[in-house]
């Protein structure tokens, strides 16, 4: 995963295992919380519901601590790029898409939506000619749909475009 | 021989025209998930699994199921050699080590031999795996009837400490991760008490955080993710398989068979403990470079180089299935989901499913004699097709499979707020990936979280509170102990090399 020659850095190894130990305490203190809240105590009749997560929570504290420590005062990250200028643009460029195509599954169902996610990415990315686009993105989700409704019997979200066609 | 009998009887469940028929569909489909980026065993199992549920409730539907889905284990194996060798892009992480010398042994257009040697090696450590959960499972069955609760805690905390002292990442790493693993699966509602834990007032927490979202998060959308990084062109060498190159490989091949022996026995062994296929095949090569009289040549396109780690991932991706089936403790991260899908079918893991499911067990044991079988046929007949998957240019096969894995996502529970939090832990995975949190304790943790819980409250209500109830009798006392010092075991060779550097 070594980044590209002439990649400027977009983020360094350091402050992205400073980020990620971070969160993970955040996380662990949450449920800390939480335990504490539910009661993480010896009860009469035994061990209260917050009594395993508590020492879960715990224990994810403690090691991210120790992750957090390592991060910030250890020397063989520094200088080490996490990712490239270059890279997470690809990433992102994959990454942006798909959450609008999630948003976009509540309001057209998920084939039209696929569908329109396949057309942009290879139109976009792949430079592909329409017609391919086309036949790929449709082609797929009609296999897709024979599979799903027709052989598993799996309903999938359906929006407007289904329900037009008489297949909702 | 009761083992002989029991699997006689489970080679006519398997042998069932419908069961076969799974089975082809199966490997086929573990091969294309195998050698697509981004879809692996075990999240190309997650994604499938919903479309069991139905099949599940017929008369004998979970052991059509469960071959299916193992079957597409057994396959995602086979695939993964393929990228490896002819693209050096390791399908499965598994499949690293056979990279060293597959990729080398393509360039020298050596390619047919090298795919040959390593799918008859897969599947002579499959079939050594297999033949081991025939006889030992069994008895480790009978054996593990006699746990109790501490027992069964002690088995979790073993599977766990084990992950912490013998992973190759930072054992605190380790330890983060898996601990939220335990956390995600702490999520919902208190199987014991019913109360409410960690939701926060939501009702989309209502029911936790579902392993399989989670798995095709982690594996699927955050491979994509560190797939996409390095640019959108793969190149490949050639793959052409005919029947001479196969018998000419299969003639060398004898020459290596303590290879092969010692390959085996690493990977089985690595496989029941849950160490994964992963480091097996790594530390098999390295043993095999050790040993073998052309151990400096290594790396340079070597036959025996894609024996020994082929083998022992095979084995232990195998073997794996042995504590799955006897002790409710999978093996591996593809064995975990398994062990999900049985618990989703209804079924409980573990001891008694050798006296209650007999049906379900030996018709699978015998399915993963006949599924390596069938999958060494399908691979080494249809190599230039899989390779061809491999020609589709990333930018049409990367939206497909965000697809598919949106799909598997929803169809587990039909909601839409799974396929958000899939998208989550597709970054999650990414991170983690990239900043070496390993991925295989989270999943375990989160399928497990919720048996290791209970395990240890039934074991602290009969001891009232006293945690020495782990240490009470030899058994349990020895298991915990073990455990103990596996998860200290870094500490302790850090602090021995701290002091051999002063000394």
């Amino acid at each position: 995963m070594s980044p590209q020659q002439g990649d400027r850095p977009a983020f360094g190894q350091k402050s992205a295992e400073i980020a990620v130990a971070a969160v993970f305490l955040l996380l662990g203190g949450i449920v800390v919380f939480d335990s504490i809240r539910l009661g993480a105590r010896w009860d009469e009749d035994g061990p209260q519901a917050g009594y395993f997560p508590f020492y879960i929570g715990l224990l994810v504290c403690i090691a991210s601590v120790v992750n957090l420590i390592h991060a910030w005062i250890g020397k063989k990250d520094a200088g080490r790029v996490f990712v490239g200028v270059t890279q997470l643009k690809m990433v992102l460029a994959v990454l942006v898409p798909a959450s609008i195509y999630v948003a976009l599954i509540v309001w057209t169902g998920i084939y039209a939506a696929s569908v329109v996610f396949i057309a942009f990415f290879m139109r976009w990315l792949g430079k592909y000619a329409w017609w391919k686009v086309g036949a790929v993105s449709v082609g797929t989700m009609v296999v897709f749909f024979l599979i799903f409704e027709s052989w598993f019997k799996v309903p999938l979200p359906k929006g407007p475009l289904e329900n037009l066609l008489g297949l909702g | 021989m009761d083992e002989i009998q029991a699997l006689a009887h489970g080679f006519v469940v398997a042998l069932s025209l419908k069961n076969l028929a799974l089975m082809f569909v199966g490997i086929v489909l573990g091969v294309i998930i195998g050698v697509l980026p981004g879809l692996g065993g075990a999240n190309g199992v997650a994604i499938l699994l919903p479309l069991t549920f139905s099949m599940a409730q017929s008369p004998g539907g979970t052991t059509s199921a469960i071959i299916l889905l193992s079957c597409i284990y057994w396959g995602a194996l086979f695939g993964g050699a393929i990228t490896s060798i002819l693209f050096n892009i390791p399908g499965e992480p598994w499949s690293v080590a056979t990279t060293f010398d597959g990729y080398p042994l393509a360039q020298q257009g050596r390619a047919g031999s090298a795919l040959t040697a390593a799918f008859t090696s897969s599947f002579v450590g499959a079939l050594v795996a297999v033949i081991v959960i025939t006889f030992l499972s069994p008895v480790v069955a009978k054996f593990a009837l006699e746990f109790g609760p501490p027992e069964f805690f002690s088995v979790y905390l073993l599977t766990f400490c084990a992950f912490v002292g013998m992973s190759k990442e930072p054992p605190f790493k380790t330890l983060a991760s898996m601990m939220l693993g335990f956390a995600l699966a702490a999520v919902g509602t208190d199987p014991v008490t019913g109360t409410l834990r960690l939701t926060f007032g939501t009702e989309k927490l209502l029911n936790g955080f579902d392993f399989l979202v989670a798995v095709i998060g982690l594996f699927g959308i955050g491979e994509i993710l560190l797939t996409l990084e390095e640019g959108l062109e793969f190149k490949g060498a050639n793959a052409k398989i005919n029947m001479r190159v196969v018998l000419d490989t299969w003639k060398e091949l004898p020459r290596y068979w303590m290879t092969s022996l010692r390959a085996s026995a690493v990977g089985v062994f690595m496989g029941i403990v849950p160490g994964g296929a992963t480091p097996a095949s790594f530390m098999s090569y390295g043993v095999a470079r050790r040993f073998s009289a052309n151990g400096e040549k290594f790396g340079t396109g070597q036959v025996e180089g894609v024996v020994a780690p082929e083998t022992a991932a095979h084995a232990a991706g195998t073997s794996a299935l042995l504590p799955m089936l006897t002790l409710g403790v999978p093996g591996s991260p593809t064995a975990a989901v398994l062990l999900g899908g049985l618990l989703i079918w209804g079924l409980q893991p573990g001891p008694l499913l050798f006296v209650e499911q007999k049906d379900f067990v030996w018709g699978l044991i015998a399915s993963m004699y006949l599924g390596n079988i069938a999958g060494l046929i399908v691979v080494l007949t249809c190599v230039p097709l899989f390779a061809a998957i491999l020609r589709i240019p990333f930018s049409v096969i990367a939206p497909v499979i965000i697809v598919i894995c949106a799909i598997g996502s929803y169809t587990v529970h039909n909601s839409i707020f799974d396929v958000w939090m899939m998208m989550v832990f597709g970054v999650a995975g990414y991170a983690f990936k990239k900043l070496s949190y390993p991925l295989a304790p989270l999943v375990l943790a989160i399928v497990l979280g919720d048996r290791a819980e209970a395990s240890f409250r039934q074991a602290m209500l009969v001891s009232q509170g006293d945690l020495t109830v782990f240490f009470s009798n030899g058994l349990v006392g020895t298991m915990t102990g073990l455990a103990l010092a596996l998860l200290f075991w870094p500490l302790v060779s850090w602090a021995f090399s701290r002091f051999r550097a002063s000394a």
